[in-house]
């Protein structure tokens, strides 16, 4: 299952959108989104989920249960 | 919008030829910068400086405490995001009334950016300085940040460009600042014991990992003093920030002096902590106090042998626009810079920053004569007052429309800047007029007059009821000659026992972080 922004908290800083190595994120009205098409929750490239370390909010990034975990292609 | 500055500029400019000619007298020794530290006129820079230096400082109003009354700076947006987590910030919270470090009306784009500056740079001809300084760091975001100043370079190559940053990404970035000629470089340094930065830092996020606790402060505190070094070693100036927090990095921050002193840094800021529950902040929900003002100065005066501290700082918002002290980013919105036409004329610019250099060494005129008439005096009082100001080092402020009160402390040495006093309490209204009288006098208490060009009738009465007396009669007359007569008639009156000296009490440094609401 991808990550996912909850927009309530999001500040809108950005700092996530450089981090995303699939380059799922971009902005939308003030605040950012995550393609849940691109994201592998950063399997295969870092150890942790880059948009979560670097959000300023704590839970902010976080896994959307409403869709399956990612899956790396074998 | 230029009138304000104009009649700063105009104010007392009359004397000008007079004061030229005492200036001649004295063969233009004066003092100048921000430590106080005595050195013979503007040849020779500020302390023990030396000239390439203090070409690089003498208008750049953050470097030079003397230059911050007459010359303005900008600060552009265009840089969010962030790499550390600080327990004094909160990213959440944000309100156009405020002045603190990381709160911004709305973010630019590079290319924004650039057009806000030649804006600026035709409205208000003594914006000399171009910085970016958040919301974020500067460095969390180098593609915005450096091609603003690619901008800049190219469209008003006479204004300097400075950043302001947490320096973890610093040295990576090193051979860029350098190349874009980015001469001023401030790095924010709280500590350099890990076990304090625990306490300051919940977290930094280098090399994409997330680390915490006294690992993260030490991978930030290498950095930091690694990117310093770095920068020093190219001869970019550097000056070193530290946000002062009663009881975690108070004592602390005499290592922290010496530290970046040896590495070359030019210039120490020490800042008093800005906290209140209402930021949302660690600190402002952990009942962290900010410091007060004889805190702030007791440290600032124990560091100050070793190296120039500075006094002036406004702990401005990362989109400020204007002198130091005052605000005018209202007036450049992205909304109005669009229906503005700008001409950028850079010979105008250098033309009124003539103007600007002859009020400069008028005031250096002015209060080398009244040193000259306290040099017989011998005294071992000490006093400080407040002046209202609106720039040019002028006493051209009415007391009730004061945003701040520049501090003076007076000695038979003469009269020295040691710092400001925001006083506007009102964010979100719901405060009377008697308040804000209240906020004004709790923020000057420590002073035994306030010096303004006029004042009514009630705040008079109050002012002389809390012990400090209203001076008006030296309007629209510079501050430092002025206070300096000031002093000189009463340690007469204390000589012949008209009046006694007595010690005054303390005073708030800050007042959460609150502008004008108007």
């Amino acid at each position: 299952m991808p990550f996912k922004i909850i927009a309530s908290q999001c500040t809108g800083c950005s700092a996530c959108e450089t981090q995303c190595p699939n380059f799922a994120i971009s902005e939308r009205a003030g605040v950012f989104l995550i393609d849940p098409e691109k994201c592998t929750e950063c399997a295969a490239y870092f150890d942790e989920p880059q948009c979560v370390a670097v959000c300023p909010v704590d839970n902010t990034c976080v896994l959307d249960t409403a869709l399956p975990r990612h899956q790396e292609p074998a | 919008m230029s009138t304000s500055a104009q009649h700063q500029v105009s104010c007392g400019g009359g004397e000008i030829s007079e004061t030229m000619q005492v200036m001649a007298k004295h063969k233009s020794c004066g003092t100048v910068g921000g430590s106080g530290k005595a050195s013979c006129g503007s040849q020779a820079g500020i302390g023990n400086v030396p000239n390439e230096v203090w070409e690089k400082v003498k208008n750049h109003p953050c470097y030079s405490e003397e230059a911050h009354h007459h010359y303005a700076r900008m600060h552009v947006a265009v840089a969010p995001a962030c790499n550390i987590q600080c327990n004094y910030c909160n990213r959440k919270y944000d309100c156009a009334n405020e002045s603190r470090p990381g709160i911004v009306s709305e973010k630019l784009t590079p290319e924004q950016a650039a057009k806000k500056v030649l804006a600026v740079a035709s409205a208000i001809p003594q914006m000399s300085v171009v910085g970016v300084a958040g919301p974020g760091d500067p460095l969390a975001n180098p593609d915005k940040t450096f091609k603003t100043f690619e901008l800049v370079n190219k469209l008003a190559p006479d204004i300097k460009l400075c950043l302001s940053t947490n320096g973890l990404a610093l040295a990576d970035h090193v051979d860029t600042i350098a190349r874009l000629k980015v001469d001023h470089v401030t790095i924010t340094i709280n500590m350099i014991d890990p076990d304090i930065g625990a306490k300051i830092y919940p977290w930094i996020f280098y090399r994409h990992k997330r680390y915490t606790g006294i690992e993260a402060a030490s991978i930030l505190s290498n950095r930091q003093l690694q990117g310093l070094e770095m920068l020093t070693a190219r001869g970019i100036l550097c000056k070193v920030n530290s946000v002062l927090i009663p009881g975690i990095n108070d004592q602390h921050l005499v290592e922290v002096n010496k530290a970046v002193k040896s590495r070359g840094a030019f210039l120490h800021n020490v800042m008093p902590l800005i906290s209140s529950p209402e930021h949302g902040t660690v600190f402002g929900l952990s009942g962290q106090r900010g410091p007060t003002a004889q805190e702030v100065t007791a440290l600032q005066d124990s560091c100050e042998s070793e190296m120039n501290m500075m006094r002036h700082c406004r702990q401005c918002r990362a989109d400020a626009v204007g002198l130091l002290g005052e605000d005018r980013g209202a007036e450049f919105t992205m909304e109005k810079i669009m229906a503005m036409d700008i001409k950028y004329d850079e010979q105008a610019r250098k033309e009124y920053q003539a103007k600007v250099e002859k009020v400069r060494i008028a005031k250096l005129a002015a209060k080398q004569e009244q040193l000259a008439e306290l040099a017989s005096a011998s005294s071992e009082i000490k006093v400080l007052v407040a002046v209202a100001t609106k720039g040019s080092g002028l006493i051209n402020q009415h007391f009730g429309h004061a945003k701040e009160f520049q501090i003076y402390e007076l000695s038979t040495s003469g009269a020295k800047f040691v710092g400001h006093r925001p006083i506007h309490p009102y964010c979100q209204g719901g405060h009377g007029e008697d308040s804000k009288l209240e906020v004004a006098i709790g923020a000057i208490n420590d002073c035994h007059a306030v010096f303004v060009s006029k004042i009514g009738g009630c705040p008079k009465a109050e002012l002389i009821k809390a012990g400090i007396e209203p001076v008006d009669q030296y309007a629209c007359e510079f501050i430092d000659g002025s206070a300096i007569a000031w002093f000189k008639l009463y340690l007469d009156k204390v000589n012949e026992g008209k009046i006694k000296h007595v010690e005054r009490l303390d005073a708030a440094a800050r007042h959460n972080g609150l502008i004008s609401a108007a």
